[in-house]
């Protein structure tokens, strides 16, 4: 076994870790920091294929912004631990089976050794120290996939248009603040300044 | 057998391994050192700025300060909360400071010295800094306590809204250099101080120092310690070592985004005589004396605002984010961008 088999095999076995951690764990927190904990694993799986830019993109895009959000979300929620029984899951685990066994099945079928053997794709060798993964896939995406680029592109805009047309409302009752009047406020508009007379001088009795 | 001593010739040889581990000494120990003299700095400018003198009881002009402070802090008991997760809460500190380290093993300190010299280095960078968010929002979640809560959830929307305008400002960088790797970048500033990229990117200049005082929660953006209103936020529950290592992290963070923006925008260990008259006479001067120059403007920098801004309103901090900085990185990369095609003069030529 070479340095590197043994990283690929540390590596999926702590994203399988992870996974099954993920969906044991009674409290959501956990499970999300385990879910971290499996981007970063799969994240060194591809490095190890020498896709150093799609590897620090999972890290940025995945671990950095959304499970952030993911962990605000949970965290807000108010959920009583003491209620999410072991029961629930041993319930639910013959259907969770059925469909992680179809899963398994089917990506056996898809991306097994009948259509990704190394008879049909001869392992690729291994690149000189200086090859830069991250031009390589700019030079492919900005030419021979342009089109598919720019139609995913689109559809994430719309995708975005359409969730933020979904939850935008205006409440009438909200109040809030107009920060360009705030900046703009003169002195004028917000103290007065009253001039009074003196008070006259009291004559003596 | 075969297959053991197989997988030990794998292994890089013991030298390398030792080598890099050097380098990796030879930089984290100053850093350290300089984390540790920045604390006294930051006590002493701002002391200066608030009329006071500042500590100056241990040693000679108080020098030995963080010293004292250091030993302080180990020999104090690390409390741990009732309630609170034991491993996550020892962890959450480490997280903090992990990532401020790593991130220094791509930043070139001249030509040719640098860690490692890799080509998506930008990219690690702007990983890494999003993935030190995870000490603080698991330190605050694991305190089990309403104020370190409310710290982490306000770093959390704070670090996400600062994250984009931040990532869409080293966008403007790439564009401009062509290139992700930092050494690359610094080279593309090559000839003078007119050349670096504060000048052509200066809005995008302006927002990712502003973005990284923000992603630091250093004042005015440090509503995520605030200690005015949730006590110390999410390091509340901290004392002692722990304590001590959010401290580090948070110093070790402010040097390392003081160092970014003085590799990005002012041409790192470029002189800024370059092409002058003047070249010549600051020739002796290595570039690495410039680069820690640089670094030691944005550093006070960081010290003068917290002496002079008071702490931003929360809401004003996510208008500024979201409707400020987002759309000015956003119209700034499509200007740079029009430059770089057209090949505009002085910079893009």
């Amino acid at each position: 076994m070479t340095f590197e088999k043994f990283l690929f095999y540390f590596f999926a076995a702590m994203v399988i870790f992870a996974g099954l951690m993920l969906i044991t764990r009674r409290n959501p927190v956990h499970s999300v920091l385990f879910l971290v904990l499996a981007f970063f694993n799969a994240a060194g799986l591809w490095m190890l294929m020498e896709a150093e830019f799609l590897a620090i993109a999972l890290v940025l895009v995945y671990v950095g912004a959304v499970m952030v959000l993911f962990l605000f979300v949970v965290m807000m929620l108010d959920i009583n631990v003491a209620e999410l029984k072991p029961g629930c899951f041993i319930k639910y685990l013959p259907v969770g089976l059925l469909i992680a066994l179809t899963m398994v099945v089917e990506m056996v079928m898809v991306v097994g050794p009948s259509h990704f053997g190394l008879a049909l794709y001869a392992a690729p060798a291994p690149h000189a120290p200086g090859y830069s993964n991250t031009r390589e896939l700019g030079e492919m995406l900005y030419t021979t996939y342009m089109y598919p680029f720019e139609i995913a592109a689109v559809i994430l805009l719309v995708a975005i248009v359409a969730a933020i047309g979904l939850t935008l409302r205006r409440r009438p009752d909200s109040r809030y603040q107009n920060p360009s009047k705030q900046v703009r406020v003169k002195r004028d508009e917000r103290l007065r300044i009253v001039k009074m007379p003196a008070e006259a001088k009291m004559e003596p009795k | 057998m075969d297959a053991i001593s197989n997988f030990l010739a794998s292994f890089p040889s013991e030298f390398p391994v030792l080598w890099i581990l050097v380098r990796i000494v030879v930089i984290v120990l100053p850093l350290m050192l300089a984390v540790a003299y920045f604390t006294y700095a930051e006590r002493k400018i701002i002391g200066y700025m608030q009329v006071r003198l500042g500590p100056n009881r241990v040693g000679p002009k108080g020098w030995l300060q963080p010293i004292a402070d250091a030993v302080k802090l180990m020999f104090k008991e690390i409390v741990i909360p009732t309630g609170a997760n034991k491993f996550l809460f020892v962890l959450a500190p480490m997280l903090a400071l992990g990532p401020a380290l790593a991130a220094w093993a791509v930043l070139p300190f001249d030509d040719g010295l640098v860690l490692t010299d890799i080509d998506a280095g930008l990219l690690y960078i702007l990983a890494l800094t999003s993935v030190a968010v995870y000490g603080v929002i698991i330190a605050g979640w694991t305190s089990n306590s309403k104020y370190a809560f409310l710290g982490a959830i306000r770093s959390a929307a704070q670090i996400v809204s600062y994250e984009i305008a931040m990532g869409f400002a080293l966008v403007g960088v790439l564009v401009a250099a062509g290139s992700l790797n930092l050494s690359q970048i610094v080279h593309a500033q090559e000839g003078g101080i007119l050349h670096w990229f504060w000048l052509p990117l200066l809005p995008l200049f302006v927002i990712y120092f502003v973005s990284g005082v923000a992603e630091t929660n250093r004042a005015p953006f440090d509503v995520a310690e605030g200690e005015s209103e949730i006590v110390a936020g999410f390091h509340v529950e901290y004392s002692g070592m722990t304590f001590a290592v959010f401290f580090l992290a948070e110093y070790a963070n402010m040097i390392l985004v003081s160092a970014l923006t003085a590799l990005m925008f002012l041409g790192g260990w470029l002189s800024p005589f370059q092409g002058t008259f003047m070249e010549s006479w600051f020739d002796w001067v290595p570039g690495i004396v410039w680069f820690f120059l640089k670094i030691l403007i944005f550093g006070f920098l960081f010290l003068w605002f917290r002496a002079t801004f008071p702490r931003y309103r929360y809401d004003q901090i996510m208008r500024l984010g979201w409707k400020v900085f987002i759309p000015i990185t956003i119209v700034w990369i499509l200007v740079v961008a029009v430059a770089v095609v057209y090949k505009f003069p002085i910079w893009f030529d």
